[in-house]
């Protein structure tokens, strides 16, 4: 066999390798995807969207205070995680320069790396020790943490899109920075924020480990944010682990929810993000 | 007469430029209020990981002054006698993730010069995209089909095959369980393959097509303009991508509790269930027993924050060195 040949065949074998190996990233992907939609639509009724569950092993129930309590999380901890993020990333884009900026940046990309569970424990000790019990606060404050990074960073990439030439027309007729910051630059780049802030919501909609010890769940409505809290991952969570039956169709109904919830939130993400472009 | 207008021209005048200082200082100040409260938000970020590392070593202390060194090298976990060894849970994250990455390299990989150098720009991204939908789905739903999918399907055929032709080698020897270290994994392969897939993509695309022309122009064939001119030039950013997979791994705390069988042992059987440092923190950390629990608890959380802050700071750095630099910053 030539040398041609032979690394043509070599060629074309690795061409091959790198198909099976995408079909292989794939085919789990598509299986979760599948079971997801399968056992979900299956599970679903009316009862899930207006019950709360009910003691173990009786049949039926829903996770209607999981979804209002997933609401209530997010809702209270975007309060606090998007300012901050916004804020923060005001700071990068318009006032700060050199090593701080830098630095603050690096930490927001190491911060997003932390691993939720850890944001769980330490809210557990600046809020749930010193309140003396779970509370809905408690969650908001660690899926809060979660936020921060993801919202500064995307709305950094957004501030920095807008051109200079609109800032400096605006200080040119005498606005102040403050103002021309908050009515020209970030409102030319909010289809870009709101993307950010989606997608943000998206990720701590899903979180679980960091309610675990701060909003701990609860089989009932909570009436007060110093109570602890349904969420929606988190009954997942503990009934997909339980040993019943009726318990594991009422996760799967769970998951598509939570699924159908996210992809809806990425979707109009990229929805906003596709205004922005076609705009400019 | 003349005069005394100019004069009263001219006082108008300064009275006029002392309300434009006057304005001016207003608005300064709104300035001054706006930039320190941007400051002070951005400035945040840095607070919030230095309360994490601060609070966590503070309240683990009781357990370090106690257990020392011996923390990490002894293997008993009994919350009744007060004996707090991590051993187990260091073992199981480790094998568990190292498993995984090792398993998720070479596909993700793959994978994604499949995406950029071989398939039509615009069915790759399709898949690319595809990809990136699936990863956003929450580990807690990744760990419900584990358990209810996988782990049954783990039990009912793949492990008793193993079982039966590789038993003699001892990481297959054991009884199926389903949930166990081998379930875990699998799911933590599958869940960080996204994430290793669309790093990798976006590096690989980074790599100027001079690169790939200047290399198909010397006669090489497809594999080896990636092997010559691609993967080296894009080396460290794959290897931001990796090592950030990693740290992913190794935090992950939900999927890998729900299938990994929650067992403080150390086995070299992949068959047997196993634990690892998040789970054990999710599983005991609520319904510590006692001050010392919780304190042990703790300081696996803290050698879990300090393990993936050195591995988030080496990938972003190893990654910061590509993505920098490349757009314009908007900044007057």
């Amino acid at each position: 066999m030539s040398s041609l040949t032979w690394r043509k065949l070599k060629s074309s074998g690795m061409t091959f390798l790198m198909a099976a190996f995408t079909l292989l990233v794939l085919v789990p992907l598509v299986m979760i995807f599948f079971h997801i939609v399968k056992m979900g639509f299956s599970s679903i009724n009316l009862d899930f969207f207006t019950q709360i569950p009910k003691p173990p092993g009786e049949v039926g129930g829903g996770m209607a205070n999981g979804m209002l309590g997933s609401g209530v999380l997010i809702f209270t901890s975007s309060l606090l995680g998007i300012p901050v993020g916004i804020f923060g990333a005001i700071y990068l884009t318009e006032y700060g320069g050199g090593k701080l900026a830098n630095i603050i940046r690096f930490c927001a990309d190491v911060l997003s790396g932390i691993p939720s569970i850890i944001t769980g424990m330490v809210a557990y000790t600046l809020l749930v020790v010193p309140m003396k019990g779970f509370s809905a606060l408690a969650g908001s404050f660690a899926l809060a943490l979660i936020m921060i990074p993801i919202v500064l960073r995307t709305t950094e990439e957004q501030l920095k899109l807008v051109p200079t030439s609109l800032r400096e027309a605006s200080l040119a007729l005498g606005i102040p920075m403050w103002q021309t910051t908050l009515k020209v630059t970030l409102r030319s780049a909010l289809a870009g924020v709101m993307t950010g802030i989606l997608l943000s919501i998206a990720r701590v909609a899903g979180e679980t480990a960091p309610l675990l010890f701060t909003a701990l769940g609860n089989q009932f409505w909570s009436r007060k944010l110093t109570e602890p809290i349904a969420a929606l991952p988190l009954q997942i969570f503990n009934f997909a682990i339980s040993p019943y039956d009726d318990w594991h169709r009422l996760a799967w109904a769970g998951a598509l929810v939570l699924v159908s919830i996210m992809f809806g939130l990425s979707l109009s993400a990229r929805f906003f993000g596709r205004t922005r472009g076609r705009g400019n | 007469m003349i005069s005394e207008e100019v004069q009263t021209a001219d006082k108008v005048m300064v009275a006029k430029a002392n309300a434009i200082k006057l304005d001016r200082k207003k608005r300064l100040s709104g300035d001054i209020i706006f930039r320190s409260l941007t400051i002070l938000f951005a400035l945040s970020i840095l607070v919030i990981i230095l309360l994490m590392v601060v609070e966590m070593i503070q309240e683990s202390l009781p357990a370090m002054k106690i257990f020392g060194w011996k923390f990490m090298t002894t293997s008993t976990w009994d919350a009744v006698q007060g004996e707090f060894g991590a051993l187990p849970f260091i073992w199981g994250s480790v094998i568990s993730s190292i498993l995984a990455i090792l398993l998720a390299t070479p596909l993700s990989v793959g994978a994604a010069l499949f995406i950029t150098e071989i398939v039509p720009r615009r069915i790759g991204a399709v898949i690319a995209s595809l990809a990136e939908l699936l990863a956003a789905i929450p580990s807690v739903i990744y760990g419900l089909w584990g358990v209810l999918v996988m782990a049954p399907w783990l039990q009912g055929s793949v492990e008793p095959f193993l079982i039966d032709h590789f038993g003699a080698i001892p990481f297959f020897r054991g009884a199926p369980y389903g949930v166990s270290m081998l379930a875990a994994i699998l799911i933590l392969m599958i869940m960080i393959v996204p994430i290793i897939t669309s790093i990798t993509k976006e590096v690989i695309m980074a790599v100027p097509t001079s690169q790939r022309e200047a290399a198909v122009a010397l006669g090489a064939t497809r594999w080896e303009m990636i092997r010559t001119a691609v993967l080296p030039y894009g080396k460290s950013g794959i290897l931001g991508a990796v090592i950030l997979g990693l740290g992913r791994a190794i935090g992950e705390t939900m999927a890998v509790t729900m299938v990994i069988g929650n067992t403080p042992r150390i086995s070299m059987s992949l068959l047997d269930p196993g634990y690892t440092m998040p789970s054990v923190i999710a599983n005991e950390f609520a319904e510590a027993s006692s001050k010392l629990h919780s304190a042990a608890l703790m300081e696996i959380g803290i050698m879990l924050l300090f393990v993936t802050l050195i591995i988030n700071m080496l990938a972003r750095l190893l990654l910061w060195s590509i993505t920098r630099g490349e757009k314009g910053g908007g900044r007057i």
